[in-house]
C-alpha cells in the first residue's frame, strides 16, 4: 500500500484527468461558446453523486437497491414544497431534506434489509414506486405534472444564481463526497460493509450485527442521494415525480456497472459516459433507447469490470510480483 | 356505500388480480427453477397486448386475435431466452436485473416505432359486450370471462405442475437442478419450456386486458411493479403463493382506491379527506407487502421443500 503512495499509477492519471476535465468544463464550454454544456455537466455531475452514494451500498456492500432515485425525488420534493411555500432558505431547505430523507431511510431500510438477494431488489423497487404514485397523488404540489419552483435556494453566504456558480458548487459537493466515502470505505465501518457482501453469515459469526451495519450505510447511501436531489431542484427548478421513476433508478444501477462497480470513482466515469453516450444518440434518432437497450444488454454479457473498474484491476494485478 | 357497489368492486378486485396471477405465475416460475429474475416480462405482456390488438384491427375477430398473440408471445419470449437470457442464468441478480432492463427500453422503444406512441384499441368478443345479470347486479360479461379464463389456468397449472410428468421435473428441477440433471433430463429445454410457458400466460394476460385497459408504450411496468408486489407477498418461487398474492393485491388495491376516500371522510376533515384518500389508497399494497415482510420475511405462501 506504502508503495502505491509514491507511485504514479494508471488509475491515478485517469483519476486526475477526469477531476480536471469536470472542474474546466465550464471554461471550455464559455471558450467554445456553448453554455449548454454547464447544463449537461451539472446533469451528470449530480447524477454522478447520486450514483457514487448508491455503490457505497450495491458496489461495496452487494446491496442492489433498485430504488434508490426515490431519494433524488425526496430532495428535489424537499425543495419545491419549501419552496412553494416561501421557504428559499437553502439551508433550511437542505436540513429538512437531509432529515425526511433520513427517516424515509431508516424505516424503509429496515424493513427491506430483512429480505435479502432477489426479494431485496424487488422490495427496493416496489418501496420506490410507492412514493413515485404517492408524490402522483398529491395534486396541491403539482400530481403527475410537477411542481414548478421559482427561484433557486438561497444560502446566503453564496449565491446559485449562475449556472456556473451552481456547476461549481456541485462540483464541491461532489469532491468532498469521493474523499468521504474514499475514507469511509477504506475505514473499519467499510471492511465490515465489504465483509457483508462476501460472507453476511461469516460476519455475524464473527459477532457484527450485520444489520446495524447495513442499515447505517444504506442511510449514508440515501442521504447522499437527497443531497442529489436538492441539487437536481436547484438546476431545473423543478421536481417532478418521474425523477423518481423506476428508470431513474435504472439508469444509476447503469452508471455504476458502467464504470465500475466498488471504485470510488467508477460511478463518476458511469455517468459521463452513459449520459454522453445519451446525448450523441438523441442527437442522431428520437428512438435512441432502441439502441441504448441493447447496449446495456452488451455491456452485462461483456465487460462486467466496468469502464474505471478494469484500469484499478489492471493496476492491481501489476503491482503483484 | 351500497352492498351492491361493493360487491362490484370486489369482482373488480378479484379480475384485476386474476391478470396479477397470469403474470406472477410465470415469473415466479422462472425465479423458481432457474433463480433468474425477467424484468422484461412486463414487456412480454405488453407484446402479447400488441400481438392482439395488431390482429384484432387487421381481422376484427378476438378469438384469432387470441389464439395469434398468445403462442406468438411465447415464440417471443422463447427467442428472446435463447439469444440472451441464457447468458445470463448463472451471472448474479443484478446483472439479470440490468440485462432485462435494458430489454425493457428496447421493447417499449420498439412498440413506439411500430405502432405509435398513441394507444391502440380493441373491443371485447361480441358475445361478451353485454352484461350478465346477476343477484339484480349488472356486471360486464368479459370481466367475468376474465375471472373464469384465469381459474381455469389456475386449475390447469395446478394439474401440470402437481400431477404430469413435466410438473414432476418442473418441481425437482426448482429445488435439485444438479440432480435432475445427473439423471438425464435436459434442463436446457426444460428451462426454455418453463420460460415458454410464462411468456405465454403473459402473453394472455396482456391479450385480455386489451379491451379494459389501453394498449400502449409501457403498459408493462405498472403492472410488473404490482406483480412484484405479488410474488414478495406470496413467497417468491411459489405457485400458490402466486395465486393467493394476487388475489390479495388484486383486490385490497381495487377496494381501497374505491372506498378509502370515503371512509377516510367519515372522520376527517373533507379538504383534508380528499387530499389523503387517494394518496393512501395508492400505497395501500405497498404498506401490506411491508407488514407481510416485517412479520414474515420469506412471504406468506412460501415454497415448502419437502
Amino acid at each position: 500500500m506504502s508503495d502505491e503512495g509514491r507511485q504514479l499509477t494508471l488509475r491515478k492519471t485517469i483519476a486526475a484527468a477526469v477531476l480536471a476535465f469536470l472542474a474546466l468544463v465550464p471554461v471550455i464550454s464559455a471558450a467554445i461558446g456553448e453554455p449548454y454544456y454547464v447544463t449537461l455537466f451539472t446533469r451528470i455531475l449530480i447524477l454522478a453523486l447520486a450514483a457514487v452514494g448508491l455503490n457505497l451500498i450495491l458496489g461495496y456492500g452487494g446491496l442492489v437497491s433498485f430504488g434508490h432515485a426515490m431519494y433524488i425525488g425526496i430532495g428535489a420534493y424537499s425543495v419545491g414544497i419549501l419552496a412553494h411555500y416561501g421557504v428559499g432558505s437553502g439551508w433550511v431547505q437542505l436540513a429538512v431534506a437531509l432529515c425526511v430523507g433520513a427517516a424515509v431511510a431508516v424505516v424503509i431500510g429496515f424493513v427491506c434489509l430483512r429480505t435479502s438477494g432477489m426479494a431485496f431488489i424487488m422490495i427496493t423497487l416496489a418501496f420506490a414506486q410507492m412514493l413515485y404514485f404517492l408524490a402522483i397523488s398529491l395534486k396541491q404540489f403539482g400530481g403527475d405534472d410537477g411542481l414548478t419552483i421559482n427561484a433557486r435556494s438561497d444560502f446566503g453566504l453564496f449565491s446559485l444564481r449562475t449556472n456556473v456558480a451552481l456547476y461549481y458548487c456541485t462540483f464541491v459537493v461532489l469532491i468532498a463526497v469521493l474523499l468521504g466515502v474514499s475514507r469511509l470505505v477504506h475505514s473499519r465501518f467499510g471492511m465490515v460493509i465489504r465483509g457483508g457482501r462476501s460472507n453476511g453469515r461469516r460476519m455475524e459469526a464473527l459477532g457484527f450485527p450485520m444489520l446495524r451495519y447495513k442499515l447505517t450505510a444504506y442511510v449514508i447511501s440515501a442521504l447522499v442521494c437527497v443531497l442529489a436531489g436538492v441539487l437536481l431542484a436547484n438546476l431545473t427548478k423543478f421536481a417532478a415525480p418521474s425523477y423518481m421513476a423506476w428508470q431513474a433508478s435504472g439508469d444509476l444501477i447503469v452508471m455504476i456497472v458502467l464504470g465500475g462497480m466498488g471504485t470510488v470513482l467508477g460511478p463518476v466515469v458511469g455517468a459521463l459516459a452513459l449520459i454522453v453516450f445519451e446525448e450523441v444518440l438523441t442527437g442522431w434518432t428520437t428512438h435512441w433507447m432502441i439502441v441504448l437497450g441493447p447496449v446495456i444488454v452488451l455491456i452485462v454479457l461483456t465487460a462486467n469490470k466496468g469502464l474505471y473498474g478494469y484500469i484499478v484491476e489492471r493496476d492491481a494485478r501489476r503491482r503483484l510480483p | 356505500m351500497t352492498t351492491g357497489l361493493f360487491f362490484v368492486q370486489a369482482l373488480n378486485g378479484l379480475q384485476l388480480g386474476i391478470l396479477l396471477f397470469l403474470l406472477a405465475a410465470g415469473l415466479t416460475l422462472v425465479f423458481g427453477i432457474m433463480n433468474f429474475v425477467n424484468l422484461a416480462h412486463g414487456s412480454l405482456y405488453m407484446m402479447g397486448a400488441y400481438f392482439g390488438a395488431a390482429t384484432f384491427n387487421a381481422t376484427g375477430s378476438f378469438v384469432l386475435a387470441g389464439s395469434v398473440a398468445v403462442p406468438a408471445t411465447m415464440l417471443l419470449g422463447v427467442v428472446v431466452e435463447r439469444i440472451a437470457l441464457i447468458r445470463l442464468y448463472h451471472r448474479d441478480h443484478l446483472d439479470q436485473v440490468l440485462a432485462t432492463f435494458g430489454l425493457i427500453l428496447f421493447f417499449n422503444e420498439l412498440v413506439r416505432i411500430v405502432w405509435g406512441p398513441g394507444a391502440q384499441f380493441m373491443s371485447p368478443p361480441e358475445v361478451l359486450s353485454g352484461s350478465v345479470d346477476l343477484f339484480g347486479l349488472r356486471y360486464p360479461a368479459y370481466r367475468f370471462a376474465i375471472i373464469a379464463v384465469g381459474l381455469v389456468v389456475a386449475a390447469g397449472l395446478y394439474v401440470l405442475i402437481h400431477r404430469t410428468r413435466v410438473g414432476m421435473l418442473i418441481r425437482a428441477g426448482a429445488t435439485h437442478p444438479d440432480i435432475v440433471a445427473a439423471l438425464g433430463v435436459n434442463v436446457r429445454r426444460l428451462n426454455t419450456l418453463v420460460f415458454g410457458l410464462g411468456a405465454g400466460l403473459a402473453g394472455l394476460a396482456g391479450v385480455m386486458a386489451g379491451p379494459i385497459l389501453s394498449v400502449q408504450p409501457g403498459m408493462g411496468e405498472p403492472i410488473l411493479i404490482l406483480t412484484l408486489v405479488v410474488i414478495v407477498t406470496g413467497g417468491i418461487g411459489s405457485i400458490r403463493g402466486a395465486f393467493y398474492g394476487a388475489l390479495i393485491v388484486g383486490t385490497v388495491d381495487t377496494i381501497g382506491r374505491a372506498f378509502l376516500p370515503t371512509i377516510l371522510r367519515e372522520f376527517l376533515e373533507r379538504s383534508l379527506a380528499q387530499a389523503a384518500g387517494p394518496a393512501i389508497a395508492s400505497m395501500l399494497i405497498y404498506v401490506l407487502m411491508a407488514v407481510v415482510l416485517a412479520i414474515r420475511p420469506q412471504g406468506l405462501f412460501p415454497v415448502r421443500h419437502a
